[in-house]
């Protein structure tokens, strides 16, 4: 199959090693992985925060460049991103009244998959073949979770797993407090919930903290390397695309 | 980085003891309730609780999702006949010898329902718990002239008797724990038996004692309303402890206010919302007591009836096709239970007797968002966004989609002065990440950042409003090369 | 009718037509509106046991000939009754033994609440009771009788019989009379207020004891 990587402005400027794993995992499965080159951002941020004028040029400009490529589906190692393509940018569209821009930005989320969606619905394969030794929690974010629904398809691929001892996190389904600009308008309040998701993490004495979502990552990790604690945050991605021959550390 | 800065934020002088509005923004007191270990440790206990009554009922029932779909079906059918089934509400209920009284406001109501007790020549009423009342500020209106409001309600009595504010929409004191209860009870209750201790049941049962006299020689009562039923004139109200019984059963007059939105069809349309209601509130497969009365039964109950529909900003949501769907609410508080920025600041900081994801919702929209220095215009940003409200709502609301609607809005009615930056910030973002050569070039001035972190590759400062971010977490370095940086170096062929 | 009728309507009238006409859509109804079990069935009885055991009500299943001393255990050492005056013979004999004082809420001299709270129980019927939520309706029937009298006394005794119990809400609310003042218990009263803690016995009857004649 022909892949296009989504790989969302986060992973691009700031988690690149997310969607080398991406792209690794999917060629070792044997798909064609490819880049729409001008790719930039969905525009969630803008719209999250109340800017939909804003978001609009951004959803305009992603429809285009994923309208124009030539594949077969879409996928994003993010539930939220993937959440904005197919929940936000026809709203966008639509409140802008451009029906032609509606049209399109539903037929492009109609083919755009996170990554345990592509993996599980699309591609029909839970056992990817990865090899990962350490101790790993996961957790399972809002957005894959309700927005997408992706139930326990990440549980699936992850159990699958070689060498992996994989423990449940308690309150997993509670945010973690990330919400884009909310950890910013909100600086307190998300302090707080992140401050219980790290218990909740270190409760289970993991090597690894996982999540389907780099965004979500960066907020558990950026807590917990605050705190000193030694667990690192691995997405799920990097995980999936362990092997033997080419290990991702727990580091 | 200076677009942020020096913006200085500007006061509102709002009326300090507004039920719909506080006097600070969420995040300055969210802050301050956050700083309350105790406050954090019962509603954590709390909410832990309720959730997990909630799901264990809810999980019982196979047809919980078709129950979602015709509670919200029906709410939607409501608001879109809503004059017609007022009017048919009014002719059922005043045919049955009540009388229907109609409030544009607080205001109105407060002086329609004090005009009804003064007619009776009491001086007292017993009440239970509303929150209609609460959003007018009835009981304070009705002290200024010169009545009494015994609040009867278990939770609503510890708030009155600790002089404090409710905090939640179904259990006002869920921010009290047994042992405050306690403490509140034998300093402010009369006649406390000696040696109380912080028993639930002891405490329950103090209660009975304080209040079994009024009961028993109160002649007005004032009720909010759960549902009314337009085709029969019904009036329905959910409760546990059996105050509300005593209340709509004891006295000679009964006054009751609605908000215009309470309205149900028909009386049928209770086979879905008595299901709805219970399991989502309390976590109870139904309520102990659910009363239902369609006017004036001789020889039963009160003989003078009285109801008044209240609007008091509700047409101003009416008006918004997507606003509308917060009128749907049943106050059942599920969404509160489930809500962890609720869970973690309680309803205090939220400024309204609407907390919660759902306040965050009515609340801007009953009071309108009048700047974006309005205490009510920070609502809509008091969610992290998570979607756990909309899939425990018993109707089906997206207060999600609804809370970005509404900030939206408040953004589209600001634009050029939203503080703190963001409007420029907004914009900046908007012009790079709409152009691939403009979105590289902005990566590459990430770079910066890796100078910044430093050899330990994380950041631990940085400026405001960045800030919120540093005070308990580190940014990781920017990686040395982009992924894009990456694909073209690695994919040769692809360049033009 | 007093207030701003017709400003309140007018505003509302003004709001649904700034959002423009909504199209009516029908109500789906796809939930149960009837249980597998049938009304009365030994199933349905058994289903409502559990459930009103759960809200810490005492309960009894009886054949009628058990009826009376049925009543007279949920009774225990109640001192004195009040009774509606449409209560079956051997309801009532219950009532009347052990000595218990028997009280008559008739219509033309009602109690008032001060002597209902000095009596002891009430011996009531009821209109239907749902399995799947263990609930008790009562309409105000002649064995039944006004509200006050379930409300004050501390124990309240419900005689049930068998073909009442249905199965699901929307089976009862089908069997109602809107236009009666109507009571849902669904065991006795009870709180939750104090840390989500469920209390039983708060204002209304502390005891609930229901007799099922089957």
């Amino acid at each position: 199959m022909r892949i296009a990587i989504m790989a969302t402005c986060l992973g691009d400027a700031l988690f690149p090693d997310v969607v080398r794993a991406t792209v690794t995992l999917l060629t070792r499965l044997g798909h064609e992985v490819v880049f729409p080159a001008g790719q930039t951002c969905c525009g969630q941020m803008h719209v999250n925060t109340g800017y939909l004028k804003e978001a609009l040029p951004v959803v305009r400009h992603h429809v285009e460049v994923f309208s124009e490529a030539d594949y077969d589906v879409a996928v994003a190692p993010s539930g939220s991103c993937v959440g904005s393509v197919r929940h936000q940018h026809a709203m966008v569209a639509r409140r802008a009244g451009d029906t032609a821009l509606t049209e399109r930005a539903v037929a492009v989320a109609s083919r755009t998959y996170e990554l345990s969606e592509l993996l599980v619905d699309v591609l029909g394969v839970t056992d990817v073949g990865a090899y990962y030794p350490h101790r790993v929690t996961y957790h399972p974010t809002c957005h894959s979770l309700r927005m997408l629904r992706v139930g326990d398809k990440p549980m699936q691929l992850l159990r699958a797993v070689e060498g992996i001892d994989l423990v449940e996190l308690p309150q997993a389904e509670q945010c973690c407090g990330f919400g884009g600009t909310f950890a910013l308008k909100n600086a307190d309040t998300s302090s707080a919930m992140l401050a219980d998701k790290i218990g909740n993490v270190l409760e289970v004495r993991p090597d690894v903290c996982s999540a389907g979502d780099a965004s979500c990552l960066m907020h558990i990790g950026g807590g917990l390397s605050r705190l000193g604690s030694g667990v690192h945050t691995v997405h799920l991605a990097q995980i999936l695309a362990a092997t033997r021959e080419q290990p991702v550390g727990a580091a | 980085m200076t677009t942020f800065l020096g913006v200085p934020l500007r006061r509102h002088a709002h009326a300090p003891e507004s039920p719909l509005r506080g006097t600070e923004s969420f995040p300055q007191a969210a802050r301050r309730e956050l700083a309350n270990p105790q406050l954090r440790a019962n509603l954590a206990h709390a909410t832990a609780t309720i959730r997990a009554k909630r799901a264990a009922v809810v999980g019982e029932l196979a047809d919980w999702e078709a129950l979602r779909d015709s509670g919200s079906a029906i709410k939607a059918d409501v608001m879109a006949r809503l004059p017609e089934l007022l009017e048919q509400f009014e002719a059922a209920f005043t045919a049955r010898g009540g009388t229907v009284h109609w409030a544009a406001d607080a205001d109105e109501a407060n002086r329609i329902v004090t005009e009804l007790v003064r007619a009776t020549g009491a001086d007292e009423v017993i009440k239970i718990k509303s929150m209609a009342t609460q959003e007018i500020g009835l009981n304070e209106y009705l002290e200024e002239q010169g009545i009494a409001a015994v609040e009867t309600d278990l939770a609503e009595l510890i708030v009155q008797l600790g002089h404090d504010k409710p905090s939640h929409i179904l259990v006002p004191a869920i921010h009290r724990n047994r042992t405050e209860i306690r403490d509140i009870f034998v300093s402010e209750m009369t006649g406390v038996v000696e040696g109380l201790t912080d028993d639930p049941r002891e405490l329950a049962m103090a209660a009975r004692t304080h209040l079994r006299r009024k009961f028993l020689s109160a002649r007005v009562a004032v009720s909010g309303a759960n549902f009314g039923i337009a085709d029969t004139g019904t009036l329905c109200v959910v409760e546990s402890e059996g105050n509300g019984r005593m209340c709509l059963t004891l006295p000679d007059t009964l006054i009751t206010v609605m908000g215009i939105e309470k309205l149900l069809p028909t009386f049928a349309d209770l086979e879905v919302f008595l299901q709805l209601l219970p399991r989502s509130s309390t976590g109870e497969r139904m309520n102990p007591y659910t009363s239902l009365w369609s006017g004036v039964t001789p020889g039963d109950g009160p003989q003078d009836l009285h109801v008044v529909l209240l609007d008091n900003g509700r047409t101003n949501a009416l008006a918004d096709e997507v606003g509308r769907a917060a009128l749907h609410c049943i106050r059942c508080s599920a969404c509160l239970n489930v809500c962890p920025v609720y869970e973690r600041t309680g309803g205090h900081a939220y400024g309204s007797v609407y907390p919660g994801p759902i306040g965050a919702v009515l609340t801007p929209q009953l009071t309108g968002m009048q700047g974006h220095d309005d205490p009510n215009a920070s609502l809509p940003y008091a969610s992290s966004l998570c979607g756990a409200c909309y899939d425990a709502c018993p109707v089906k609301i997206n207060i999600p989609e609804l809370l970005v609607e509404l900030r939206a809005r408040s953004v589209d009615d600001e634009r050029g002065g939203m503080p703190g930056g963001w409007d420029a910030a907004m914009k900046a973002a908007s012009w790079v990440m709409s152009d691939p050569k403009r979105f590289a070039a902005a990566e590459k001035g990430l770079q910066l950042g890796r100078i910044v972190a430093g050899r330990d590759r994380k950041i631990s400062t940085l400026p405001p409003p960045l800030s919120g971010w540093t005070q308990s977490r580190d940014l990781p370095a920017p990686p040395a090369q982009t992924f894009r940086a990456w694909w073209r170096e690695t994919h040769p062929e692809e360049q033009a | 009718m007093t207030g701003s009728r017709e400003a309140v309507l007018g505003r509302i009238r003004a709001a649904l037509a700034t959002a423009g006409p909504v199209a009516a859509q029908p109500v789906p109804r796809e939930y149960d509106r009837r249980g597998a079990l049938a009304p009365g069935s030994p199933e349905a009885i058994e289903l409502l046991v559990d459930r009103l055991i759960d809200y810490r009500a005492e309960v009894q299943v009886v054949a009628p000939a058990e009826v009376t001393a049925a009543v007279a255990r949920a009774l225990g050492d109640a001192a004195s009754v009040v009774v509606p005056r449409g209560l079956p013979d051997d309801v009532l004999a219950a009532c009347e033994q052990d000595g218990r004082q028997v009280v008559g809420d008739l219509s033309e001299i009602p109690l008032t609440a001060a002597q209902l709270d000095g009596i002891d129980a009430v011996v009531t019927g009821a209109r239907v009771a749902i399995a799947l939520s263990g609930t008790i309706v009562l309409d105000g029937g002649p064995d039944q009788g006004r509200r006050a009298i379930t409300l004050v006394p501390d124990l309240h005794v419900i005689v049930l019989r068998a073909d009442q119990v249905v199965q699901t809400v929307p089976e009862a609310i089908a069997l109602l009379d809107p236009t009666a003042p109507l009571t849902m218990i669904s065991g006795p009263s009870a709180t939750s207020d104090i840390e989500l803690q469920r209390v039983e016995g708060v204002h209304g009857p502390r005891t609930l004891r229901v007799v099922i004649v089957g």
